[in-house]
């Protein structure tokens, strides 16, 4: 009885103990945001320590989940699970055709119906969410199969946006026209940057990319001649629609549809691409460099070619957005913004475009809609990358490329391989 | 067909090759010998251009190559089979395949030579939409030569494709090399630390030790040389 008790009681208490730490530790963490308080008109300090407690209380039961939600994951159970959960779902949508063109058609409606069933403030931000979209699966390219890690993508972003913006009010030319002149500046950027840095790697190529947005950004600011500063440009014209006289809502909807337009050709093409050569020597060139040159692949061309297709989709995205807002300045392309898109690639997952989009969706909306809970929002935000990071590494959908999984059958067969060769 | 002379290859500070040079006649299969480390792989590097010569000079067909970058040199016909296979594990092994056709577009053609590798190493095509990375060592190395292949090369550098593998299986690769040499007069050069299977192919033979030529001989006789016998094939 006492023998069987005793290391149970002993456990409960370890785990206990461990709780008691944790819940400390945050006490003392957030003491200095949750507890002082500055009262500014009267100098004094209020000193809240009743919040004190009730972060103590509610971080106390809530490390013992985090421990079992942690002990789960390591013993794979909870993972594979969901694996398989998600796995069987998508063989089954996509082995019955009947529902898969049921689901598409549904989607479909409800996507173009959109604008007409929300308000105009939805569909803003349902343009903003999609223009991510499109910047995810541009960066995705560079990032996701190419494996660059570009740091940098929201300096080709702006000059998308500037050279729409400028066109547009040095020479009056319209969003059609600038359209691709932009995606195309954007891409002769990306070959500029990329020729004499893409033979740097990883850590390397991530700071100079780094470097590239920053100087973008700052040469916007500062050559007031060129770029009109840190006071940007106003007035920037809106889609031409055949010449027909748009209100404001009639507006915001026919971008909507632009950019809808613009998503289902992104999708298409890296679709095409993803499946065609090139995307396979990408994914080649990633994992092992040397045997793609023994292929008689061109390392320098091949990434180049990444690099500048990325780019290209953020030109386009740049147009878009100069068009949307009308009017821009360089505070729209801090480092902030290349950060969110890389979140979107990596949390999304890798390489799977339903992951990207998905990823857009998710980490667009989720602040807006979150604005409920005001300052909190941030740091919701915040909370859930790091739990997606930590229970979902390879992102939230997994590109069918990466599935595979070396079998420990393979591996023993191999030793026996060495084994009977050495005797 | 291939000429090197006194070449120089460096890795930074490391001296790994030290006037090689050797010949390379058309038809034929050629191996190198060596033990670990001597710079046999470093040696097909060079040739390739993925670790350019310092000093010397390669002519292939007439012409200097040891400039070229290594894509341009792959165009003119000369393809490595790397060591360790190094075959792509996320793709398929028909995509591994059409990787080594990187630079072809005729469908046809390459869908001709795939055909042939089928025929040459059936196991490949049983498993032809599995992912490179789950074969087993024996059925990655038939792919890694395979892919080789796929650019109807016109000199073929293997580097230690007995690597790893049981007998039997070293027995079938080596009769498939013979046979790429005889049905489509492709030009070998063999690298191995297996001397005597290789030497048992192959027409001609050199020894390498420590960045430096030491022997060099047809295969027959080198196989009855008692320097050989002692330090590679453990008689
Ligand atoms: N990437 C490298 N960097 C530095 N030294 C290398 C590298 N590769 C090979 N070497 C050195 O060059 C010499 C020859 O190596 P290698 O050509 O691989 O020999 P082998 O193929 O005959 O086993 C060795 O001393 C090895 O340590
Ligand atoms: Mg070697």
């Amino acid at each position: 009885m006492k023998a069987q008790s005793l290391p149970f009681i002993r456990r409960a208490a370890s785990e206990i103990f461990q709780s008691l730490l944790v819940s400390c530790w945050f006490m003392f963490l957030t003491f200095p945001i949750m507890v002082i308080k500055v009262n500014p008109l009267e100098r004094t300090i209020d000193w809240q320590w009743m919040r004190l407690v009730w972060i103590g209380l509610a971080v106390f039961p809530l490390s013992f989940v985090w421990r079992w939600l942690m002990k789960r994951k390591e013993h794979g159970g909870g993972q594979d699970g969901e694996d398989s959960w998600q796995k069987r779902l998508g063989e089954k949508i996509r082995a019955d055709r009947k529902i898969y063109t049921a689901l598409l058609a549904i989607l479909a409606v409800f996507v173009a119906a959109f604008p007409f069933m929300f308000s105009s403030y939805q569909t803003q931000i349902m343009i903003s969410a999609l223009m991510y979209v499109m910047l995810g699966l541009g960066l995705n390219i560079v990032v996701g199969l190419a494996g660059l890690l570009d740091l940098g993508y929201v300096a080709f972003y702006a000059v998308g946006a500037y050279s729409y913006a400028l066109l547009n009010h040095h020479f009056g030319l319209g969003f059609w026209p600038a359209l691709p002149l932009g995606a195309g500046l954007a891409a002769v950027c990306g070959i500029l940057l990329g020729f004499p840095v893409l033979r740097l790697r990883g850590d390397y190529l991530a700071i100079v990319t780094l470097g590239f947005g920053e100087i973008i950004r700052l040469v916007l600011e500062n050559w007031n001649a060129f770029s009109f500063g840190p006071s940007g440009i106003a007035g920037i014209s809106r889609p031409w629609f055949f010449g027909a006289d748009l209100s404001l809502g009639q507006h915001t909807v026919f971008l909507y549809f632009i950019v809808l337009i613009l998503v289902g050709f992104t999708i298409l093409v890296v679709n095409r691409l993803r499946n065609s050569r090139i995307g396979r020597a990408w994914i080649a060139l990633r994992e092992d460099e040397v045997a793609c040159q023994a292929m008689g692949i061109d390392k320098t061309r091949t990434k180049l070619t990444a690099f500048a297709l990325g780019a290209t989709w953020a030109g386009f995205v740049g147009c878009v957005f100069a068009a949307k807002t009308t009017f821009i300045n360089p505070a729209s392309f801090t480092f902030m913004e290349s950060a969110i898109i890389l979140s979107i690639v990596v949390l999304g997952g890798m390489g799977s475009i339903i992951g990207v989009i998905v990823g857009a969706m998710v980490l667009i909306l989720l602040p807006e809609y979150l604005r409920a809970f005001s300052e909190y929002r941030m740091l919701v935000f915040g909370a859930s990358m790091v739990l997606i990071m930590v229970f979902r590494p390879q992102g939230i959908i997994v590109g069918v490329r990466q599935h595979y999984r070396f079998g420990r059958k393979e591996s023993t067969e191999e030793q026996g391989e060495r084994d009977a060769a050495s005797a | 067909m291939l000429k090197v002379k006194n070449l120089h290859t460096y890795y930074g500070g490391i001296h790994a090759l030290k006037s090689v040079s050797f010949d390379l006649p058309e038809g034929e299969i050629v191996t190198l010998i060596g033990a670990n480390g001597a710079g046999k792989s470093t040696a097909l590097m060079s040739i390739s251009g993925i670790v350019p010569p310092r000093y010397g000079e390669i002519t292939f067909l007439g012409r200097p190559i040891h400039q070229m970058s290594p894509d341009r040199i792959f165009a003119l016909g000369i393809v490595q089979v790397p060591e360790g296979r190094r075959i792509f594990p996320l793709l398929t092994v028909t995509e591994n395949l059409d990787m080594g056709a990187y630079l072809r577009n005729d469908r046809k053609g390459i869908a001709q030579d795939i055909d042939y590798i089928f025929s040459l190493f059936p196991r490949l095509a049983e498993r032809r939409h599995q992912m490179g990375g789950t074969l087993s060592g024996g059925e990655q190395q038939m792919l890694a030569i395979s892919r080789g292949l796929m650019s109807r090369p016109k000199l073929l550098l293997l580097d230690e494709p007995s690597l790893g593998l049981a007998p039997v299986l070293v027995q079938l690769i080596f009769a498939t090399i013979e046979k790429i040499n005889r049905e489509n007069k492709t030009t070998i050069f063999l690298v191995e630390q297996n001397a005597n299977m290789a030497l048992r192919i192959a027409h001609r033979g050199y020894v390498m030790e420590s960045g430096v030529i030491t022997l060099e001989d047809t295969a027959a006789n080198l196989l009855n040389s008692e320097k050989v016998k002692q330090a590679y094939l453990g008689l």
